[in-house]
C-alpha cells in the first residue's frame, strides 16, 4: 500500500512546516521559524534536532553581535525526501 | 484523505508566506496613483498659466523649462515621490497589522533591498539628466528605472508587480520615441497604471 511510502519522519504537522519553509528559503533563523510556524522554543526545537538527525537539514550557529543566531538550511537529501514525501501526498489524494 | 489535503494546503500557504512579503496593500498603489495624477495637473496647469497654450505635448520640452518653471516641475516631483512613499508606507502598515504580520521582517528588508538600488541608481541618473536640462529624457527614465525595480522587488512579493514593471519599462522606451509625449506617458505610467493594478491588488488580496 501506497501508505508504507509515507515519509515517518514528516509524520508531524511541525515537521512538514519546516521543511515547506526552508524548501522555498536559502536559510531562515530560529525566531522566524518559531514565528511562521506558531510553535514554542521547546517544541521547535525537539522538531528541528529530529530533523537534523535524519540529515534532512543543517545548523549553523553564528553571532549578531553578542545574541546567538542559528540558522537552518535544508540539505539535498532532505529536498529529495520532502519532494519525494509531496509527490506520495499527491498521489494518495488523488487515488481516494 | 482530509487530513492530507489539509496539510498540502498549509505546505503552500507556508511556502508563499515565507518567501513573499504579502502586506503590500493595493491602496498604496492607489494613492500614489491619485497623488501622481495631482502633480501632473499641477505642473500642467502651471504651463497653461505660464504659455497661455492648453497643448498638453512638449510640456518637459527645453524650451518651456525656463527659470521658473523648472524649479516648480522639480518641487511638484519631489513632493509627489514623498506623497507616494509616504501612502505606501501607511497602507502597508495598516494591512500588516491586519494580517498579523511583522512590518520589518527579513522579506520585506529584502524586498526594500531590490526596490531601493535600482530607484537610487534612477534618481541620480535622472537628476543628472535635470541638471543638463533634459528634463523630459528624466522623465522617461523614472518610468524605466521604476519598472525594473518592481521586477527586481517582484521577487518577493504578490506576482502582479512584475506585469506592472514591464509595463513601466514599456511605457518609459516608448516615451523616449515620442518625443513631446513623454509627459503624458508619465502620467500614464505613474498615475493611471498605479491606480489600475492598486485596484486590481485590492480586490484580489485586500478584499
Amino acid at each position: 500500500m501506497i501508505l508504507e511510502q509515507f515519509n515517518k519522519t514528516f509524520e508531524s504537522k511541525a515537521r512538514l512546516g519546516i521543511m515547506s519553509v526552508l524548501m522555498v528559503n536559502e536559510s531562515v533563523n530560529f525566531n522566524s521559524l518559531k514565528e511562521l510556524l506558531n510553535l514554542t522554543d521547546g517544541n521547535l526545537a525537539t522538531h528541528v534536532k529530529a530533523l537534523e538527525e535524519a540529515g534532512y537539514l543543517l545548523v549553523k550557529k553564528e553571532f549578531i553581535g553578542r545574541k546567538p543566531n542559528t540558522l537552518y538550511s535544508v540539505t539535498a537529501d532532505g529536498r529529495t525526501a520532502f519532494e519525494q514525501h509531496l509527490s506520495v501526498l499527491e498521489q494518495f489524494i488523488k487515488n481516494s | 484523505m482530509n487530513e492530507h489535503l489539509e496539510n498540502l494546503k498549509e505546505i503552500r500557504t507556508l511556502m508563499e508566506r515565507s518567501s513573499k512579503f504579502l502586506s503590500l496593500s493595493g491602496l498604496s498603489g492607489i494613492s500614489a496613483g491619485v497623488i501622481a495624477l495631482f502633480g501632473a495637473f499641477m505642473v500642467y496647469k502651471k504651463k497653461v498659466e505660464i504659455t497661455g497654450n492648453s497643448n498638453p505635448q512638449g510640456i518637459l520640452d527645453a524650451t518651456n523649462l525656463e527659470g521658473d518653471f523648472k524649479l516648480y516641475v522639480f518641487k511638484i516631483a519631489l513632493l509627489t515621490l514623498l506623497g507616494a512613499l509616504i501612502g505606501g508606507i501607511y497602507f502597508t502598515i495598516r494591512k500588516a497589522k491586519r494580517n498579523n504580520e511583522k512590518v520589518w521582517n527579513n522579506l520585506s528588508k529584502k524586498l526594500l533591498i531590490n526596490l531601493t538600488i535600482p530607484l537610487i541608481a534612477g534618481a541620480i541618473y535622472s537628476l543628472a539628466l535635470v541638471q543638463q536640462n533634459n528634463m523630459w529624457m528624466a522623465a522617461s527614465s523614472t518610468l524605466i528605472f521604476y519598472g525594473m525595480a518592481l521586477i527586481f522587488a517582484s521577487n518577493y512579493t504578490v506576482r502582479d508587480v512584475f506585469s506592472l514593471g514591464i509595463c513601466e519599462i514599456t511605457l518609459g522606451i516608448l516615451s523616449i520615441f515620442f518625443t513631446g509625449f513623454t509627459f503624458l506617458f508619465w502620467v500614464i505610467g505613474f498615475g493611471l497604471l498605479h491606480i489600475l493594478y492598486g485596484g486590481l491588488m485590492y480586490f484580489k488580496y485586500d478584499k
